[in-house]
């Protein structure tokens, strides 16, 4: 534990009456400044992360601590930390200047300053002279924009955004990805951000933890967690993945559909079972003669910047190809990939040996 | 041919609220116009402006406004904690069934509880602190008729309750209000149409209530209510009870127009 950590989860679980536990035996850090993202599929624990952090729930087990001080019992209203909630909940009966100004007023600020940094958070968002409005006026992006100003008004130490952007249509979801980032980088605050969007996680984020089952599966900076999925779950979960069962020889030599291949992975047991991912975006179409893998192209689809082609190899396994090139539906190609696409996942493996493992491997690879 | 036969389905709506709404008042504003000799007069108008009958309005007014209070006082804090239970709807239902009882039989039931022999001065001596006149006081008039009106003030608020957004607590919560704050800014406002809609339901009936003030209060209330039945069924004076009614109506309008909805945003 650093001083730059603000949150420390100490094996925290959260259980409800006798059922599975939502969270089970989570430890994490976060550090100061910086934005951090709970990615997951629903169900998996994140929002629970968000409540605790917030207060609006005890752990069953474990602690939670805020700037070194154990906080598990603290009330929300006495957190160092702000929400935009999922449905924004903003208040109907208040219009925008005062939904924005309402945790001022709870700290009883003179009228003057509470004027002054309402229209500050406001112009932050750009929501300026939109102070008089009443919030069934607003449409779904402002509404987006003033949950945004009434947290950061209190000038919070962290600020939880809760799937702030389902809501959203694509276009603006997309702007408000780029405006919260920004946003973070100005205010210099921490922001963790929960969402089950694996694009907004990876454009957005320091940091990112994949949960699953109430567990983190995988933490780390977007590149690595894309490029080193800890597992199926996570290589799947995150960007579209070939995965494939073979045998890791020996260090650097791996076995699949038959045939042999160098690698850049090592630190395995001579012929242990594993699982191989190569992103679509790493094969490229070759002559079949010419490729290291010969399958029949089964289906295309048209993407827009690119062509997503479905074939089958001899074994029965489907191999996802991102190619601008177009194929031929029915027609044999052969498949041409880097030594260095190849991902080799160890079976159950915690995330403290995976990460063991590819500090002791991985110089001269692939990774950053 | 859809506006066309849109009008007819309206017919019978219409029928309705011309003989038993827009004809009564007539009659009744028709009435009030004649003294008991069936003359035309204003004398009657004049009347009721007489210290007599404005102490009968403001005791009105002021039962109502008692028995309307008690009830919220006591329907707020049961709606909410209705809204925390697990079978909510269940609980609910419990509190409303007593409404279908005739309001009749429960003032005849009450007049055996507080009657001098009857259960509540029994506890009171098996308490110690020996029997006392509970019937026929202001006491017993408001008790009864809060407890009649109970259901009628819990169901809106309930439901104001039930439809407020949860988030919003949180919210409030995670914007530093405490427990007591968060209701005085957000939930309270929040439930205020349901608040005015309860006050409503129960203010208005309050005014004219008649069997109560007899059966309970023992005549000891007179309220605008009394005095109709009064001079309708003892006096024969119908031109005085159509008065007040046209007087009482008046009232009624005035309360549902500034307990109704308003949909503007709170302006402070």
């Amino acid at each position: 534990m650093t001083d730059k950590t603000i949150i420390r989860f100490q094996q925290v679980t959260k259980q409800y009456d006798n059922d599975p536990a939502v969270l089970d035996n989570v430890s994490f850090e976060i550090e100061r400044g910086k934005f951090y993202t709970l990615l997951g599929p629903s169900g998996c624990g994140k929002t629970t992360i968000l409540r605790l952090i917030a207060g609006f729930i005890e752990p069953s087990d474990g602690n939670i601590y805020f700037n070194g001080k154990k906080v598990n019992q603290l009330p929300a209203n006495k957190r160092q930390v702000n929400t935009v909630f999922q449905d924004y909940a903003l208040f109907p009966h208040l219009n925008v200047f005062e939904n924005v100004a309402f945790g001022l007023r709870i700290k009883k600020m003179k009228s003057n300053i509470v004027e002054q940094k309402v229209k500050e958070a406001l112009r932050f968002v750009n929501l300026e002279g939109y102070e008089n409005r009443e919030i069934r006026e607003m449409s779904g992006g402002q509404r987006q924009r003033v949950a945004i100003a009434r947290a950061i008004v209190n000038e919070p130490e962290v600020i939880l955004l809760d799937e702030p952007l389902s809501a959203l249509d694509l276009k603006l979801r997309t702007e408000m990805q780029y405006e919260l980032r920004e946003l973070q980088r100005n205010l210099g605050i921490t922001f963790i951000f929960v969402t089950h969007d694996q694009e907004e996680a990876l454009a957005m984020s320091d940091e990112i933890f994949v949960l699953n089952n109430g567990k983190i599966e995988q933490s780390g900076n977007p590149n690595d967690i894309y490029d080193e999925p800890i597992n199926r779950f996570v290589a799947d979960f995150i960007g579209e993945s070939n995965i494939v069962s073979g045998t890791m020889l020996e260090d650097y030599v791996v076995k699949f559909t038959g045939k042999t291949f160098e690698c850049v992975d090592g630190g395995f047991h001579p012929n242990e079972d594993v699982e191989i991912v190569i992103r679509p975006e790493d094969l490229e179409i070759t002559k079949p003669q010419d490729g290291k893998l010969q399958v029949k192209v089964d289906s295309q689809l048209f993407r827009g910047v690119h062509y997503e082609i479905s074939c089958y190899d001899n074994d029965g396994n489907e191999w996802l190809v991102h190619s601008t090139k177009k194929a031929t539906v029915g027609e044999n190609i052969g498949l041409h990939f880097e030594s260095e696409a190849i991902h080799v996942m160890r079976y159950d493996e915690t995330e403290e040996d995976f990460d063991k493992r590819l500090e002791a491997y991985e110089e001269g690879s692939h990774g950053n | 041919m859809g506006t066309k036969s849109r009008n007819y389905y309206l017919i019978p709506y219409v029928l309705w609220i011309a003989l038993f709404v827009v004809a009564p008042i007539l009659l009744v504003l028709y009435y009030s116009f004649f003294n008991i000799e069936g003359h035309f007069t204003l004398e009657n108008y004049k009347k009721f402006f007489t210290p007599v009958y404005l102490k009968m309005t403001f005791s009105s007014f002021w039962y109502a406004f008692l028995i309307t209070f008690f009830t919220f006082i006591i329907a707020y804090p049961t709606a909410y904690l209705l809204t925390k239970t697990k079978h909510k709807q269940l609980w609910l239902l419990l509190i409303i069934v007593p409404s279908w009882i005739n309001l009749l039989l429960k003032a005849y039931a009450f007049i055996g509880i507080f009657g001098t022999y009857g259960a509540a001065n029994k506890f009171l001596e098996a308490m110690g602190v020996g029997g006392k006149q509970i019937l026929f006081t202001d006491f017993s008039f408001v008790f009864v008729s809060v407890y009649i009106f109970l259901p009628f003030m819990i169901l809106p608020i309930f439901n104001a309750l039930n439809d407020l957004n949860p988030s919003l607590i949180d919210a409030s919560n995670d914007l530093g209000a405490s427990p007591l704050t968060t209701f005085k800014r957000v939930i309270f406002p929040l439930t205020l149409d349901g608040v005015k809609a309860g006050c409503q339901i129960v203010f208005i009936p309050a005014l004219s209530l008649f069997m109560l003030t007899r059966l309970i209060a023992g005549n000891r209330v007179i309220t605008l209510g009394t005095a109709i039945e009064q001079h309708f069924l003892v006096t024969q004076d119908w031109g005085m009870g159509a008065t007040i009614a046209v007087f009482l109506i008046i009232a009624m309008v005035i309360i549902m127009l500034l307990t109704g909805k308003r949909k503007s945003g709170m302006l402070r």
